[in-house]
């Protein structure tokens, strides 16, 4: 494994390990039945040198930006490699926006180059003035002035590496991108470079590890987890064209995976095939599984012992390819029963707890032994503390460290809201702290939800799929920001409306009904507001007619009550 | 097929697999909302509907479909 803290940029430290590890296989490309590809580091480094010479000859060098809007695949990674090479910042951009909404961020980060894949290209109207670069278009696809990937040679001839050092950017990660403000955290090498010696020490990946990278890579954990983590150990990254289930439960099996990434929702669908097969087992075997469970459980309660599961539990070990030795599961909040139950089967779940401000994670479980309860102890380096608690010790959560972002893109009054002059970042997260030093999520301070696939919804984003909806004021607000509740699930968008009292209001109030209705469908079922309040005072408002957020929060909290939302 | 009988159908396989009455499903219903289910257990039907059908939909294709409708005229484009 790569030693990080030597390096002074990610660029540097991959480019050694495709010496090191050239022989390995560094990528595999599944798509369904069929393997698209399967790559040794130094075919890696040989696709990332056609890449990175195409983007020197377009001028694109030290502190420039790329894009990278593609699905989980080796190319992503061949092209984040070039442009580290090229000495450039990374920006990835979250596939799975809409077109509109990639637009927009693209828009914000003022990219050099785009690398995009076919299908997204097509959906897209608009490019920032860059250099794009198509990856699979069909030969007969009019790309304008947009070039081919597979017209790139890779080639042996390394084009010149741009040297930068531990504070320059490394990447620009949007952490939020539904609309509305974009967050653009900016994240020196220096981040990564601290991050991935910090998570290496708890959870070394090396040669023969297979990381089965099912997350989006734009996505924090992926990034760590999927890329700079198993590269700099010389790992094989698995990729799949696909998330069916099925084809997900194939992979394991046929690349005999051995680390993977999830968010809770996926961690929830593995629990329900587990469960469907159990439930179909006849009785006697039933008992038989729970009983080794059990078993299993009082065997391994200091720490994990592969062998002792794996022998025990072997069905239910052979369903998940049998090799798979620990889940990172992380992004949202994480049911502490749902951790247990993989354990008892012996399959560790690692509970972590971040965020893309922060890089990866702050805090991790460490299996010594495991916990479900909390989501884990900070990593080396990193401060967390509680501060304001109240009497039962919950207080916000903030974090110093040497893995924060240093800015967001453009916007340095979010910045100074969101880090301190003592450098401390405020994460908007409730919690406390044990007497092991493990933290506990109980809550949020900010508007903000996360959903179960671990995205970030901040509701003034939401509103303006709302903004035609014919009644006299309107915001969108997390029902927890309101009514203070003391845990993390369930999290719900709530619509807060006006209609001012007249002869027709109540036909008005109706129509702008049926209107919030309508529209609410037409979103993405993550973005969707559950409740609608029906308000009758003016919302408070700032000179300038800008929503005070807080004040009317506050309002709501004195004045309403849950039991008030009519459900949509 | 027309549209509508691929509505028809899709509204029956969901039925079966989670558990709803076909009836109580109409083509423009949100199916996320309607039959209870998260993305990944979208995912799933998708499989079926692939396997009834003998077609084969990229996962991109389903990105933004939300409705019965909606996802006939995805299947639709690939059925002869």
């Amino acid at each position: 494994m790569i030693d990080a803290t030597h390096y002074s940029s990610l660029g540097e430290m991959l480019r050694d390990a495709f010496v090191q590890f050239k022989t390995n296989t560094a990528l595999v490309e599944l798509d369904r039945k069929r393997e698209n590809a399967r790559l040794t580091y130094l075919d890696v480094k040989h696709a990332a040198n056609a890449v990175a010479t195409r983007l020197q000859a377009a001028g694109i060098g030290a502190g420039d930006r790329v894009a990278i809007v593609m699905t989980n695949q080796s190319r992503y990674l061949i092209g984040a490699y070039a442009a580290f090479h090229c000495g450039a910042i990374v920006v990835p951009i979250d596939y799975k926006l809409t077109a509109k909404e990639r637009e927009a961020l693209l828009a914000h980060a003022k990219p050099k180059a785009v690398l995009i894949e076919y299908p997204l290209f097509r959906q897209q109207e608009t490019f920032p003035p860059a250099l794009v670069i198509v990856s699979e278009a069909p030969a007969s696809a009019d790309l304008g002035k947009a070039e081919r990937w597979e017209a790139l040679t890779p080639t042996a001839t390394e084009p010149t590496f741009v040297a930068r050092l531990r504070e320059d950017p490394a990447t620009i990660v949007y952490s939020s991108g539904t609309g509305g403000r974009p967050k653009g955290c900016i994240l020196p090498h220096s981040a990564y470079l601290s991050q991935y010696t910090a998570l290496t020490e708890l959870f070394p990946m090396q040669s023969g590890d297979r990381y089965f990278s099912i997350l989006p890579t734009n996505h924090a954990i992926d990034f760590m987890c999927g890329f700079i983590g198993p590269f700099g150990g010389g790992a094989t990254v698995v990729h799949q064209r696909t998330l069916r289930p099925e084809f997900i439960f194939d992979t394991l099996k046929a690349e005999r995976i051995t680390h993977m990434a999830l968010v809770p929702m996926i961690l929830t669908a593995f629990e329900r095939a587990i469960r469907e097969k159990l439930a179909a087992l006849p009785p006697y075997k039933k008992q038989l599984i729970e009983a080794l469970m059990n078993v299993n459980e009082a065997l391994t309660r200091k720490k994990p012992q592969r062998m002792i599961s794996r022998t025990l539990l072997k069905p239910i070990h052979e369903a998940f390819g049998g090799e798979l030795r620990m889940l990172f599961c992380g992004g949202a909040f994480v049911d502490r029963e749902r951790a247990e139950f993989f354990y008892k089967l012996g399959i560790p779940v690692v509970i972590g707890y971040g965020l893309t401000e922060a890089c990866t994670v702050a805090t991790v479980n460490d299996l010594r032994p495991f916990r479900g309860d909390s989501v884990g102890k900070p990593v080396r380096g990193m401060e967390v503390r509680v501060e304001n608690a109240d009497a039962s010790g919950v207080g916000e959560v903030v974090l110093r460290g040497p893995t924060l972002m240093t800015d967001y893109l453009d916007d340095a009054e979010l910045t100074a809201e969101t880090i301190r002059d003592d450098g401390f970042l405020k994460t908007g997260d409730l919690g406390w702290m044990d007497a092991a030093n493990h933290l506990h999520l109980v809550g949020r301070a900010k508007n903000m939800i996360v959903t179960d696939g671990g995205k970030n919804i901040y509701p003034e984003d939401i509103e303006g799929a709302f903004a035609d909806v014919a009644c006299d004021e309107l915001a969108v607000f997390a029902a927890n920001y309101i009514w203070k509740k003391r845990e993390l699930t369930g999290e719900q968008l709530l619509a807060v409306m006006r209609v001012a009292k007249n002869d027709d209001s109540e036909k008005k109030m109706a129509g702008a009904l049926k209107d919030l209705r309508e529209r609410n469908l037409r979103l993405p079922d993550f973005k969707r507001v559950s409740g609608v309040l029906m308000w009758d005072d003016a919302f408070p408002r700032t000179a300038s007619m800008k929503l005070k957020r807080e004040e009317l929060a506050l309002e709501l909290s004195k004045k309403a009550t849950a039991a008030s939302v009519s459900p949509l | 097929m027309s549209e509508q009988d691929l509505t028809a159908r899709l509204i029956d396989l969901a039925a079966k697999r989670f558990k709803k009455s076909a009836e109580s499903l109409k083509s423009d219903d949100d199916f996320f909302q309607a039959l209870g289910i998260d993305s990944m257990q979208a995912m799933e039907l998708l499989t079926e509907i692939e396997e009834h059908f003998e077609v084969e939909v990229p996962d991109y294709e389903l990105q933004g479909v939300t409705t019965f409708a909606g996802l006939a005229e995805v299947v639709k484009r690939r059925v002869p």
